[in-house]
């Protein structure tokens, strides 16, 4: 329950002090970005000779970025965000579409800006404009819900990002994108039959996508994003490269056991497990810390995704309680896909694991996702204490 | 703009509804990843944890040094050398294919081999073992060394290697014993015996190395490596050291073997001897000539070598004459005749027969050898001038006296037609001819003959139906009786026959054991301590009269140092006194006759017996006795180093 300080402190504003920021989800923030430099150092020790420090200086530069931002959006009231909706689209579209302008390509696919310092993914930031945009859309027509039209709008706003970012190739994020707004409709309360027709469209699409149109000779996913999404269905008798690296990531966190090998990491250590501080960082944790270590970085995913909930249910207006809801459905979406790639249990899909894998575009992301977030807090806390006087 | 939308109230009971979906959806997805995690990290760990492990770990075998093998003093008869084999490696080798036939042919042509036969031992041997060097050829000259290191770009992936060779210093002599080491095949893979052996290894194949393998084979050890995922070497482990084989000490005395040997090298070309202890069985010497040099072995061997050494021409100098041979004895049967005769009641030491100087029976005339005519005489002279007409007329009552098969009986008592039991795998048990086998033969020759129709020409031949053209008869029991026609047996055999005679006239009750002939004495450390003493198993029990046994030994000792006894001249001033048997096997059929002797000695409580045979040395005191003579001046350090002239006394 909302907490009230223990002593009032009346001044002479009108307005009572109360704390202007979720001391829970501040908690989770800075346990997971902690639990995130020590893995990726941990990750990446001997992955560039003489410098075992690279990438946690590298990944601890995006965090402080990011928590400036955090704490810059908190104090800043997101339902001005509403009114900027179309600024806001345009950019998501116009910066992806950049990116298929100045992107260069990066095994085989372009994904990012490149800014010196770092690489800007578009599709990454593109997440959270998706959820401002979509929930100042829905909000516009809050009276329409129950139309089909609102729905098909909605949903066709945000497969157009989702569509050209899955082309670029960048599968993950697009799923994402359709994460977030059948969340940013399923909290405005969109009707359950759209819902059902949704499903209907996307079981189609998947038909279409993987049987009708390979065997009429049209390829709408590559072989390497197809063989991704299978592997993990028999990663035993698959001899692809993604079968290798489902099976390389169960044996590190398998033998990593109740308490983690530590120094012994050699699945990290050698190599052998991929892409060790970005997509597969959940193995190295699994590997170097065993069953507690994960069980406590799942902790602090579950006590973020609780207080992302929470703020939903608190938020002063609507527009506050649909933004909460898609950034819970991109962290919680993101969460699982990524952790149950790992383990084994999700296709490979190139999502990242929120504020743990290494990467600026995701930290940034996902660190001002959690600013607005506490943003809709402080402006819920203020009100509720408003109404009080 | 919607302004009614900031008064709208927030928590809905719809929205509310559907938060509790989204929370229930994340409690789902949680529960789910905890059991997985709890699945992967807790019940199936061990599993993981072996995976990782084999991900990261490439062992590479170091071989282990064979134990060495020591003579009764000590002296190294088999020790290890330090050779240099060519190796490939996994790492170097080259991918693609033309590359590696180029490879091969040039291999084949600095190793004088063929291309294809380099390919099939390379590739067969990274299939059997990924990550282990293969080897192309073993003990390589030091030059072809300089030659590979100087052309690393034109022999990618090649080494050369040290590798453990054996080496026997002391040439032919006891070549035929050692056996050899080879690598281990995969039928013995699947033997218990070979538990800890691994494909590639090298194990004692044939002779002392195959009997004593699992004391001679060291434990291999094993560079560890810890690779990472792309194979690059990241550090060296902790080895597991290498442990070099036991020492194994023979009971043999590298002196004897070599005067033996030396010995038989002055013979007729073939033939065999076996230096016995009485009282334990422990082997002395065993040889065989011709010998060969087991050096040979150490490398692989070439195909014609091999020929050579296996065929008749040369004599065949791999077979070891003086355990898998199998000869008539000659003369030197008649201690097995004598005793079954005794021990059967058929004769006492004293029984006087009539030597009339031939037999004849069933219309055959069996005569004495030389056309001596002894007269009436008991056992002992019997066995002393070697009266063939005596022990004829003890086969023909054997034969007769419906009393079973009672001189076969006792040749196989006594280790004749059976293996001795001795420590080499070679061994063979010979063969006692007796009326079961015979007719038997005999009836399988009628039916063939009968049923193939076959010429009369190819009949005699013997190639279709073999040569039993007819039944037993008394005939076959007198030859065998003084050790002629199908008897078979090796020098070996005959030792421990006269070694049971000798105990059980030393003995008491004559109850004596059949010696076990032991050539492994004792299991010892590199410095020679002992650790495990090597005790042949309790031999069989056979029961000889002592007086019988020593009337016996009192006929062999006339036989060598009395009067008229067939080889006292060959003994004529040798300071020992023994007992000994000539004997002068018939072969037939123009070929030159067998010469044996066997001896004991010293008379009257023998510490040795020597038998040696000449497959081409005629009469026995012509041969056989003169070398015997020569190893027992080795064994009782009489100072004479060369073959007596031999007396050419008919036996």
């Amino acid at each position: 329950m909302s907490t009230s300080t223990p002593v009032q402190d009346f001044r002479e504003t009108a307005l009572p002090r109360v704390l202007r920021i979720d001391p829970l989800l501040l908690a989770a923030t800075f346990g997971l970005v902690a639990a995130s430099l020590y893995t990726v150092r941990r990750a990446t020790l001997g992955d560039i000779p003489g410098d075992p420090n690279y990438f946690m200086y590298r990944q601890l530069v995006y965090v402080v970025v990011g928590l400036v931002l955090m704490f810059a959006l908190s104090r800043f009231d997101y339902s001005r965000l509403r009114e900027w909706k179309w600024g806001v689209y345009g950019f998501l579209i116009a910066s992806i579409l950049l990116v298929y302008a100045l992107g260069f390509s990066a095994r085989g696919s372009k994904r990012s800006i490149e800014f010196g310092f770092f690489n800007f993914q578009a599709s990454e930031l593109g997440k959270l404009l998706l959820v401002v945009a979509l929930s100042a859309f829905v909000v516009d027509r809050l009276r329409r819900l129950g139309e089909r039209e609102t729905t098909s709008r909605v949903v066709l706003l945000a497969l157009v990002p989702a569509m050209l970012v899955i082309a670029q190739p960048d599968l993950g994020s697009g799923l994402v994108y359709l994460a977030i707004v059948l969340a940013v409709l399923f909290v405005a309360g969109a009707p359950w039959t759209h819902f059902a027709a949704l499903g209907g469209l996307a079981a189609a699409a998947i038909v279409i996508v993987l049987l009708a149109a390979p065997a009429v000779g049209v390829e709408l996913l590559e072989d390497y994003q197809k063989d991704r999404l299978t592997a993990f269905l028999n990663p035993g008798e698959n001899r692809s490269e993604e079968a290798y690296q489902i099976n390389q990531s169960l044996t590190a966190i398998g033998a990593g056991g109740k308490t983690g090998r530590g120094d012994q990491s050699t699945q990290t250590e050698l190599n052998f497990l991929p892409e060790h501080h970005t997509d597969f960082i959940f193995s190295v944790v699994g590997e170097e810390f065993g069953f507690v270590g994960a069980a406590l970085v799942l902790s602090l995913f579950a006590l973020l995704i609780w207080r992302a909930l929470r703020i939903l249910t608190m938020s002063k207006n609507f527009y506050g309680a649909l933004v909460a809801g898609g950034i819970t459905a991109m962290l919680m979406f993101q969460v699982f896909v990524n952790v149950g790639m790992t383990i084994g249990i999700m296709p490979i899909t190139g999502i990242p694991l929120p504020l743990m894998s290494y990467g600026g575009s995701s930290v940034l992301t996902t660190l001002m996702a959690i600013g607005l977030l506490q943003s809709i807090y402080a402006q819920a806390r203020e009100t509720a204490a408003a109404k009080r006087l | 703009m919607y302004l009614d939308n900031e008064r709208r109230p927030t928590l809905t009971p719809q929205l509310a509804f559907r938060v509790a979906i989204i929370g229930g959806v994340a409690l789902v997805a949680f529960a789910v990843i905890f059991f997985r995690l709890w699945y992967l990290q807790v019940l199936s760990s061990d599993e993981y944890a072996r995976a990782a492990r084999g991900n990261q770990l490439r062992e590479i075998k170091v071989q282990a040094p064979r134990g060495e093998i020591v003579d009764r003093e000590g002296r190294v008869l088999v020790r290890n050398r330090v050779g240099l084999a060519v190796k490939v490696s996994p790492d170097g080798f080259p991918a693609g294919r033309a590359a590696r036939e180029e490879l091969y042919r040039r291999l084949g042509r600095l190793l004088d081999m063929r291309p294809a036969r380099v390919r099939r031992r390379v590739e067969q041997q990274f299939d059997e073992l990924p990550y282990s060097k293969a080897t192309v050829k073993q003990d390589v000259d030091r030059s072809l060394m300089m030659h590979i290191g100087e052309r690393r770009e034109s022999f990618p992936g090649v080494e050369v290697e040290p590798v453990f060779l054996r080496e026997y210093p002391h040439g032919e002599i006891g070549a035929h014993l050692f056996g050899y080491v080879g690598e281990v095949t995969e039928q013995q893979l699947d033997d218990p015996t070979f538990t800890d052996v691994e494909l590639g290894d090298r194990v004692g194949k044939a002779g002392i190395e195959a009997e004593y393998d699992r004391f001679l084979r060291g434990r291999n050890g094993a560079t560890r490596l810890r690779v990472d995922a792309f194979g690059e070497f990241r550090r060296t482990l902790r080895p597991v050291e290498a442990k070099q084989g036991k020492q194994l000490r023979l009971s043999l005395d590298l002196d004897v073997q070599r005067v033996g040997q030396q010995a038989l090298a002055g013979g007729t070309g073939k033939g065999a001897f076996a230096v016995m202890d009485v009282r334990n069985g422990e082997v002395l010497a065993l040889g065989s000539h011709p010998s060969f040099d087991p050096n040979l072995f150490a490398k692989v061997v070439r195909e014609s070598d091999y020929r050579r050494l296996t065929s008749d021409e040369t004599g065949a100098p791999l077979t070891n004459r003086a355990v898998s041979a199998g000869y008539p004895t000659g003369s030197t049967f008649k201690l097995i005749t004598a005793t079954a005769a005794l021990e059967e009641g058929f004769i006492t030491p004293d029984t006087p027969l009539n030597d009339g100087g031939s037999i004849t029976v069933g219309g055959i005339e069996f005569k004495n050898a030389g056309g001596a005519v002894h007269g009436t005489l008991a056992l002992r002279q019997a066995l002393t001038v070697s009266s063939d007409v005596f022990f004829y007329l003890l086969g023909m009552d054997m034969n007769n006296s419906g009393r079973g098969n009672a001189l076969q009986r006792w040749a196989r008592r006594l280790g004749i037609g059976r293996e001795t039991g001795i420590d080499l795998p070679e061994e063979g048990p010979g063969f006692v001819p007796s009326r079961a086998w015979r007719d038997r033969a005999h009836r399988q020759f009628e039916r063939c003959k009968r049923r193939n129709g076959y010429s009369d020409v190819e009949i005699a031949a013997g190639t279709k139906c073999g040569f039993i053209d007819r039944g037993w008869s008394v005939g076959d029991n007198i030859n065998l009786a003084v050790g002629q026609g199908d008897l078979q047996a090796n020098p070996l055999q005959m030792a421990v026959a006269y070694a049971t005679v000798a105990n059980a006239a030393k003995s008491k009750d004559g109850r004596v054991q059949v010696l076990r002939p032991r050539l492994g004495q004792r299991i010892e450390n590199s410095f020679g301590q002992a650790e495990q003493n090597l005790e042949a198993p309790t031999g069989r029990r056979v029961r000889i009269d002592p007086a019988d046994a020593q009337a016996i030994m009192e006929g062999l000792h006339g036989a060598a140092n009395g009067a008229g006894g067939t080889s006292t001249s060959v003994f004529e001033g040798f300071p020992i006194p023994i007992a000994g048997k000539t004997g002068t096997a018939e072969k037939g059929a123009g070929r030159a006759d067998q010469s044996w002797y066997v001896a004991l000695a010293p008379y009257p409580d023998p510490q040795y017996v020597v038998a040696v045979t000449d497959e081409a040395g005629g009469f026995g005191a012509d041969t056989a006795a003169p070398m015997a003579r020569l190893i027992l001046s080795e064994l009782f350090h009489v100072n004479e180093h060369s073959l007596v002239q031999g007396g050419g006394v008919p036996d």
